[in-house]
């Protein structure tokens, strides 16, 4: 079924109902206009999945674009499309669309038309960010969905309203503005190196550009913080209480839904792919924040007398074992962490539903007020047990999947996967299952200690419609994850393929770059060069290792000093340098003469191109 | 000077300078038709339709040849249309929404439009100038009408201390100015921009040329209030008639940025790269960027807010030039553009509010509780401005920034940048302090509620509100506009040569 511009009508066929519904003369008017908006975009979005073709999952497909955008000297495009990362997580947003508009539908009693309007500006901002393939066109979807989010919050939200507005929006302001400059950076680096000098945001020159090792870390960390703020990790994620609590249901369910999932979603699509280098040095890092984020936010949940802050923080515990996933570089690990995205997303926002709903019935959301409500509302209880148990990760239901598969992969990698590590992300699981159950003990069972409980309405037809495709895809992605996993899985593994290939490269290309200032004296009797300056203050000497001149193995030895250079700086003076020696190998062709000619003559036989840099002859002269 | 042939130029040359010498002609019809018909309400739609007429003319003018008129003195064409399209809208724009304002404020005169056209006359001299002399008679005809304007209000002691503060302040910058120039004259030996770098390589006068052009720097970061020169700016802000505070803090702007960009292309692009200024502007910027924002922070009259918040765009601004690079130049003229929209559209829904209370030129932002409900469209209107002078993309102030800071970073100034987005997360508090006072709070939460009734938008105002807005959605998607500032650096072509 080939709809032209499927993806582009996907992302931008909201924004349409946006001006319906600004237009539109009457409250329901707005309702339904939206309803049925959502609604049709969901449906397309189902066509979107049939005709995405799963054997090629890990190509972009059904492209829109590249159409220029701003300027030929720019090379800024318009460029939509999925693939495996993206499909799910657009079937994701577009399905809370309508659960949202419906879920919203009495809750939001004054400015009905603005907040609709916000609503369905919003899913076009949040579809728009998983099927760019453009970075700048990318970040502007990422910053299209702060301007409504700040509204919604503000203007709907519950007693501290503001205060949390604000602190959402600033503490996602820092982030991606600074993501902006290092994107700004990495633009111009990419241009010169391989779109003949034009600044880019091309995904695919961008992944095609090898960041040479020195500047991947500062733009990790810019891009790692911005998306780190969104998931939100620890320590970073004092705003989404804040947030969560305040903002409406209909707010909490997109926050906890979609948006933190942008912040996942970028560290996979863009952070690990553009410097992987960078990626594994600070993949420990992440992987103890991450594990730190699980058990905090598992505990402080615990703790809370408001069913919303409970949820709230249960939310910076999942998105943990996300990126303790994503970190871990396995291919199980990384499934798991697709999946996770989109059962947090089902769960959480199921959860956050429910809460919404008790919140419209007593007006109340502390636990304490609730007790025993089980035998006045049987089926929200029904759905909320079902939905805690998913969240809690109960084998057969959807959670289980994506934690499982995570802590699996994460124990077998080789960045993360120290036992007592992967035991504490473990212990989050168990965590999980105490303070879910225990929320569902005090609200849902024992005695019923108030009495306005006993005359609490049941769920009527129109929630009901709003939380049984999400039970129903808990259930179906608990006992059959397959097709799920599958539509991800050659993504996935391209990904790493990628991630792989790049590392090496950009290590061998660090091997390959000229050192600025390098005085190369290669002293023949010794095959040692004399200090050169590496990075301002660094200082390598470096000699070929007696067993690589005999047998032609890799082999090649490097004392790094710090300080003051001296020509005669040499074993043992200056400050040797602690960090690890991985980018210091480099690899020699097998050395061509029989073991009795070699000696001073194996240096000149070295195939010029595969030489290190440093040792090279020609660079001596170049420095007088 | 050969005289002899003048006349055969001089129908090219009148055409050339055509908005200029319009706008001056139409000007001085306007104050003696004043004189006879004193506040003639059709006064000020003479001033527009001269505005209108010289904005299309520079619009056909825009892609066309670079050249110069009266013997080298201005521009004519491509740079300078852009520039004279910046200064031309601001003031038409803001003649359209000054008209009911100052109708309502009591201080309709007539001489007020007149003085906008003078004023927009010498913005455009001084933005287009060729030569130093014209430079600083552009800059002084636009300063003595700015100066008059801001006074207006002339029972108001705040209008009073801010047009004193003003004159005085740019008198004295005046002098620096034109010190710098005379030094200027004497280390190169010429007035003519483009004979600049060649004079002073001819001479060794190294030491006067610099000295001048510190004291040159010195009177235009004046006019563009950048730190630590600001200290004019709020109460000037504050004091003028609101629409005219609009037109003041953008088109004089533009006029003496594009200035400024004139004479650092010419005069700086035969140095050497260390001997450019590139580093005294980046730190110029980067005071400017912090001490605006942070100033801004701490306002509660939104007039004083937009006052300290134009202030760190000049900052930004001033991000581009220091990149020193045709990129960073074509940037900052971009942004002009774009900043010249959002204010014009901010002080303009000011303006408009001032009606809605008694204490209307003292309005905290507090007074305004709930207005956007009330008046959606200057609610949504403010948001669209607020949104875009935080920068948020898709509006217009994002592309603008990422027209200055981008080739900062490419540059090599990066940290410049990284400092730069770090204080103007500041102002993403104070911008959206106005939408939350707007949107999010409603009036009965106020101790002194703003009167209720509602209060007419005249047609005129709101469509120019409303222009203002949405060219700000569409215009960072409008490849053409961002092509053509970089076609008059084209380093290859040297486009902007007449």
């Amino acid at each position: 079924m080939g709809i032209p511009y499927l993806i582009s009508i996907v992302i931008f066929l909201p924004l349409l109902g946006a001006v319906a519904t600004m237009l539109a003369r009457s409250d329901n008017t707005v309702r339904y206009a939206a309803l049925i908006t959502t609604t049709v975009t969901f449906l397309l979005s189902l066509l979107l999945w049939i005709d995405f073709d799963v054997a090629t999952a890990a190509e972009l497909q059904l492209r829109d674009g590249p159409f220029l955008l701003i300027s030929e000297t720019l090379d800024v495009k318009y460029d939509v499309g999925i693939d495996g990362l993206s499909l799910l997580l657009v079937l994701l947003t577009t399905l809370l669309g309508p659960i949202v508009v419906l879920s919203s539908w009495t809750y939001i009693g004054k400015h009905v038309k603005a907040y609709y309007t916000l609503l369905l500006i919003l899913q076009t901002g949040m579809t728009g960010v998983f099927c760019a393939f453009d970075m700048l066109l990318f970040y502007i979807f990422f910053e299209l969905t702060l301007i409504p989010m700040y509204f919604l919050i503000g203007i709907w939200g519950g007693e501290d309203r503001i205060y949390a507005a604000v602190k959402f929006v600033i503490f996602t302001l820092v982030g991606s503005l600074l993501m902006l400059v290092a994107l700004l950076y990495l633009g111009f680096a990419a241009g010169d190196a391989v779109n003949n000098g034009v600044f880019t945001t091309d995904y695919f020159k961008l992944l095609e550009f090898n960041v040479p090792l020195g500047t991947q870390s500062w733009l990790f960390i810019l891009f790692a913080f911005a998306f780190a703020i969104k998931v939100p990790m620890f320590p970073l994620h004092t705003w989404l209480p804040d947030a969560h609590v305040q903002a409406p249901t209909g707010g909490s369910v997109i926050l906890a839904g979609v948006l933190l999932k942008m912040g996942t979603y970028g560290l996979v699509r863009f952070c690990l792919p553009f410097f992987p280098n960078a990626a594994y040095e600070y993949a420990v890092l992440f992987a103890v924040l991450a594990v730190i984020g699980i058990v905090y936010g598992a505990l402080v949940s615990r703790a809370q007398p408001d069913a919303k802050k409970l949820v709230a923080y249960s939310s910076v515990s999942h998105l943990g074992f996300v990126v303790l996933g994503i970190f871990a570089f396995t291919i199980e690990s990384m499934q798991g962490a697709m999946i996770q995205m989109i059962n947090h997303g089902l769960s959480t926002g199921a959860l956050f539903l429910i809460v919404g709903m008790l919140y419209e019935r007593r007006h109340t959301r502390l636990m304490g007020d609730f007790g025993g409500i089980a035998r006045t509302v049987p089926v929200l209880t029904f759905f909320m047990v079902l939905t805690a148990l998913a969240s809690a990760g109960l084998p057969g239901l959807n959670g289980f999947v994506g934690e499982f598969l995570i802590l699996v992969g994460a124990f077998s990698s080789d960045t993360v996967g120290m036992p007592l590590l992967i035991a504490l992300a473990t212990t989050g699981v168990i965590l999980a299952a105490v303070y879910l159950l225990w929320m569902l003990y005090r609200t849902f069972f024992g005695p019923i200690t108030n009495a306005e409980n006993r005359e609490m309405a049941d769920l009527n037809l129109r929630e009901v419609v709003v939380l049984t495709p999400l039970a129903v895809l808990m259930v179906i992605m608990g006992v059959m994850p397959q097709p799920f996993l599958a539509l991800s899985e050659p993504a996935t593994t391209k990904l790493l393929a990628t991630i792989n290939t790049k590392r090496i490269t950009a290590l061998e290309d660090a091997e390959r770059a000229e050192p600025a200032t390098a005085p190369l004296v290669i002293d023949d009797e010794e095959f040692t060069t004399e200090p050169f300056e590496t990075a301002p203050g660094v200082f390598v000497r470096r000699s070929v290792s007696s067993s690589a001149r005999e047998t032609g193995l890799p082999g090649f030895t490097e004392k790094v000093y710090r300080g003051v250079p001296s020509p005669s700086m040499g074993e043992g003076q200056g400050e040797a340098d602690p960090r690890p020696a991985q980018r210091m190998k480099a690899v020699f062709p097998p050395n061509p003469l029989p073991p009795g000619e070699r000696g001073q003559t194996a240096r000149l036989r070295l195939r010029p191109d595969r030489t290190p840099a440093a040792l090279r002859p020609h660079a001596s002269s170049s420095h007088p | 000077m050969e005289l002899a042939g003048a006349y055969d130029t001089i129908w090219t040359d009148l055409l050339g300078g055509f908005s200029l010498i319009l706008l001056a002609v139409v000007g001085m019809v306007m104050v003696i038709w004043d004189a006879f018909k004193n506040d003639d309400p059709v006064l000020p739609w003479i001033g527009t339709a001269a505005l209108a007429v010289a904005l299309v003319w520079e619009v056909f003018h825009l892609g066309g040849t670079p050249t110069t008129a009266f013997y080298d003195l201005i521009r004519v064409g491509g740079f300078a249309s852009f520039i004279n399209i910046v200064v031309l809208g601001s003031g038409l724009f803001s003649i359209v929404l000054s008209v009911p304002y100052l109708r309502a404020i009591k201080h309709g005169y007539g001489e007020v439009y007149a003085l906008i056209l003078f004023a927009t006359a010498g913005m455009i001299l001084l933005g287009t100038a060729n030569n130093l002399i014209a430079i600083f008679v552009g800059l002084e005809t636009m300063s003595v009408a700015l100066y008059i304007l801001t006074g207006l209000v002339r029972e108001d002691e705040g209008a009073i201390e801010s047009a004193l503060k003003y004159f005085l302040l740019g008198a004295f910058s005046t002098g620096f100015f034109l010190y710098g120039i005379a030094l200027l004259y004497g280390a190169t030996g010429t007035m003519y921009l483009p004979e600049m770098a060649e004079g002073l390589a001819a001479r060794d006068a190294q030491l006067m040329f610099w000295a001048g052009v510190a004291l040159f720097l010195i009177g235009f970061l004046f006019k563009v209030s950048a730190v630590p020169f600001h200290m004019w700016t709020p109460d000037v802000y504050q004091g003028a008639p609101t629409t005219l505070t609009g037109f003041m803090s953008t088109a004089s702007k533009a006029a003496a940025f594009a200035s400024l960009i004139l004479v650092l292309f010419y005069a700086l692009e035969g140095l050497p790269e260390e001997e450019r200024w590139s580093l005294v502007l980046a730190v110029v910027a980067l005071v400017t960027m912090v001490l605006g924002n942070i100033l801004a922070l701490v306002q509660n009259n939104v007039k004083r807010m937009l006052a300290y918040s134009s202030i760190a765009h000049a900052g930004y601004i001033l991000v581009g030039l220091a990149a020193c690079t045709a990129d960073g130049y074509s940037g900052a003229l971009y942004y002009l553009l774009v900043y010249a929209l959002m204010n014009i559209g901010a002080f303009g829904v000011m303006a408009l509010l001032e009606w809605d209370g008694k204490e209307g030129r003292l309005q905290t932002i507090d007074s305004l509780a709930g207005i956007g409900f009330r008046k959606p469209l200057l609610g949504v209107t403010m948001g669209i401005f607020m949104f875009s002078l935080t920068g948020f993309p898709p509006f217009g102030g994002f592309f603008g920034k990422v027209a200055v800071f981008a080739p900062a970073i490419d540059a090599g100034l990066t940290w410049l940048a990284i400092l730069g987005v770090l204080a103007s997360v500041l102002s993403a508090y104070y911008y959206l302090r106005v939408l939350f006072v707007f949107w999010m709070r409603s009036p009965d939460e106020q101790e002194a509620p703003v009167k209720q009734a509602g209060f007419p938008v005249p047609k005129a105002s709101a469509a120019v509100i409303v222009a203002c807005a949405a060219l700000l959605v569409v215009i960072g998607f409008i490849p053409y506009i961002r092509e053509i500032t970089q076609v008059f650096f084209d380093s290859g072509a040297m486009a902007i040569l007449p």
